[in-house]
């Protein structure tokens, strides 16, 4: 038991219990499928986030494109999804059946030799982490062994998102172009359109989100946390203290990277399609306003970041359609100049000050059976040994005789 | 080259920014055991030369050889690996770290990425972390956030941080900039302590400092070596007063 207990204050697992049983227990139980299902999309969108949370927050290098890695993992989860719904006998009106239908109208006759290896399930799922991961390894080992950081990191991820974003819409017999890959349907014969199914991609996607905050925090608490910390504040000292600063910024990129590549796969597999819409640049920087709404220091803030800006972007898009771009960027800029740390800043910073003063407060306001002698004027004989309480105030101890 | 039984050896080092030869073919020994203090006038360029030692400043032609092995190539984290230990002039610490954290991060294990995931907080650290912060006389503020600390602890905190590493050279820049008298005294005796077992370059302004602890004197004036020996001889040397007095 009191294992335990040094476990949650460790891995400040309070908090995490709590994002647990609103995920697993109120919202499935209070929502109906439709919209349990719009929670799970975003829950996909929240691995981009804690992996901000780690890159931006922990690393202090703010990458604006990790849209790129959310939908690399999208299109490979989409690919292998795509060619199970292109079997030739629902494709047999085409002109070569067998091939996915975006391929045939762009009079491409034959599968592309890098569409082969996707007919694999195991195949697409590693190459959900594993092509984010070594896109995210290529560009940040280029950056960082030279030393390119900040500002300059950040637009060149963002270059990196509308390269990918036009490399994707311009192949169009190879990607689906604009209008992404549709017409999901089943993995490995289960139909993934089904609420049961909506069901249990939903509790799917919960567990891995928990499983990847888990993941963070545990780096976050080690040596590499600190490390990681110690970095955003010297670089400098770091370097000259015998570590290899650009590996570790670069394993943190890829790690940020690879967890937005299995939000992809989940937003593919929840939502029944990919498209570039979620890889360029706006959505990425959306993704940022995610951390930054819910604070970048924390992963649980970046999770309820996500689900609140999101909640708040459906809402407002449904009420207020033209609008929602100029609210949100209110959003994000009043966020950042008053919040630098966002929601979680808020309640640390706020709310847990006024709840301990307020408890103490109270605690004061209801009398305490104080000791006899040390209210009376004047000072009774000494009680004995017994019956003087022990844990008596060090400053009321000299007013005995 | 040839090998030499010098802790470092310097030879015709020469850096040049746009032209300006900032360090001029210079020679410099230090010995195992050694605390040399450079001294000289501002921009003689000696935090030039220790950026030229441990790697934060490329050598424009030269060598520098610790124990033997040429330094020129080598990538600054290798350097530390090596045993070369460097402090900043302006305190440079982890402010949002404990003092604690500070030093554990110094420690010379885990230092590469997986390093780091697998490395555990052993009793060996702690008890690391705890004589060195005895030694800096910090040993009651490990809890405390870096930032917090006065400036002089913030100095004697950096060097704790080098000592954790255990370095065979230190080398240090201004260590008492900024510091009272009380503090020099003590930084004094802690610099007698810690190079016991190590060469020690310390860059100093303070003469009086200087004479307490520098086992042996080089000026530098212009990137070049003006005069080296013994504190006395070259207080007396008339290039040197020319240098620090003027015309």
């Amino acid at each position: 038991m009191n294992l335990l207990k040094t476990w949650i204050l460790r891995y400040q697992l309070a908090s995490m219990l709590l994002l647990t049983l609103l995920l697993a227990v109120v919202l499935p139980l209070s929502l109906d499928i439709f919209r349990l299902n719009l929670v799970g999309k975003y829950l996909s969108y929240a691995f981009v986030a804690i992996g901000l949370v780690m890159v931006w927050g922990y690393g202090g290098v703010l990458s604006l494109g990790q849209g790129v890695f959310f939908g690399l993992g999208g299109y490979a989860m989409a690919m292998f999804l795509k060619l199970e719904a292109s079997d030739p006998v629902t494709t047999k009106i085409q002109s070569t059946p067998g091939i996915p239908d975006f391929m045939d109208w762009n009079q491409i006759t034959e599968l592309p030799a890098l569409w082969v290896p996707f007919k694999s399930l195991p195949f697409a799922l590693a190459a959900v982490i594993v092509v984010p991961t070594a896109l995210a390894w290529i560009v940040s080992y280029a950056m960082f062994k030279r030393r390119v950081g900040g500002v300059y990191f950040a637009i060149i991820t963002q270059a990196v998102a509308l390269i990918v974003t036009v490399l994707i819409i311009g192949q169009q017999g190879y990607t689906g172009g604009v209008n992404g890959m549709t017409d999901l349907k089943t993995i490995w014969g289960w139909d993934t359109r089904t609420d049961s199914a909506k069901y249990l991609l939903y509790f799917l996607c919960v567990a891995l989100l928990l499983a990847s905050m888990l993941l963070c925090r545990w780096i976050q608490t080690g040596k590499f946390g600190t490390l990681l910390l110690a970095m955003r504040d010297k670089e400098d000292r770091v370097r000259f203290s015998g570590y290899d600063v650009s590996n570790f910024k670069v394993f943190t990129f890829c790690l940020a990277a690879g967890l937005s590549g299995i939000g992809g796969a989940l937003f593919t597999l929840q939502v029944g399609f990919m498209s570039p819409s979620f890889v360029g640049i706006v959505p990425s920087i959306e993704m940022v306003i995610y951390a930054a709404v819910g604070g970048r220091m924390s992963l649980v803030g970046a999770v309820y970041g996500t689900l609140l800006v999101n909640a708040g972007k459906t809402y407002f898009s449904e009420s207020f359609p033209d609008l929602w771009l100029f609210l949100m960027a209110g959003l994000f800029i009043g966020v950042t100049m008053a919040f630098p740390m966002g929601l979680a800043g808020v309640w640390e910073e706020h709310v847990v000050p006024w709840w301990r003063g307020r408890r103490e407060a109270m605690r004061r306001a209801t009398p305490q059976p104080l000791p006899a002698h040390v209210l009376a004027p004047v000072p009774p004989p000494p009680p004995s040994e017994q019956d003087r309480p022990a844990p008596l105030p060090a400053h009321l101890q000299g007013t005995q005789p | 080259m040839s090998n030499t039984d010098f802790a470092l050896a310097v030879e015709d080092l020469t850096v040049s920014f746009d032209g300006f030869k900032a360090i001029d073919s210079l020679n410099l020994y230090i010995d195992r055991n050694e605390l040399r203090v450079i001294i000289g006038p501002n921009g003689a360029g000696k935090t030039t030369l220790l950026d030229l030692i441990c790697g934060k400043t490329r050598a424009s032609a030269g060598s520098i050889k610790f124990k033997n092995t040429e330094l020129t190539r080598m990538a600054e984290h290798k350097r530390v690996r090596l045993g070369i230990g460097r402090k900043f002039q302006t305190p440079s610490i982890y402010e949002n770290l404990s003092v604690f954290q500070n030093l554990e991060v110094s420690y010379p294990a885990g230092r590469s990425v997986f390093g780091a995931l697998a490395f555990q907080c052993t009793d060996e650290v702690r008890e690391k972390v705890r004589l060195v912060a005895e030694d800096i006389g910090l040993h009651a503020r490990l809890a405390t956030e870096a930032g917090l600390l006065s400036h002089g602890q913030k100095q004697w905190l950096e060097i704790g941080m080098l000592l954790m590493q255990e370095p065979e050279l230190l080398m240090l820049d201004e260590p008492i900039a900024g510091m009272s008298a009380r503090e020099r005294e003590l930084t004094g005796h802690l610099l007698k302590r810690i190079c016991r077992n190590r060469a020690v370059i310390v860059i100093e302004h303070d003469m009086e400092f200087v004479k307490r602890i520098a086992h042996k004197v080089t000026v530098m004036h212009q990137g070049k070596i003006l005069a080296e020996g013994p504190m006395e001889k070259v207080q007396a040397d008339p290039k040197v007063i020319d240098v620090y007095l003027g015309h």
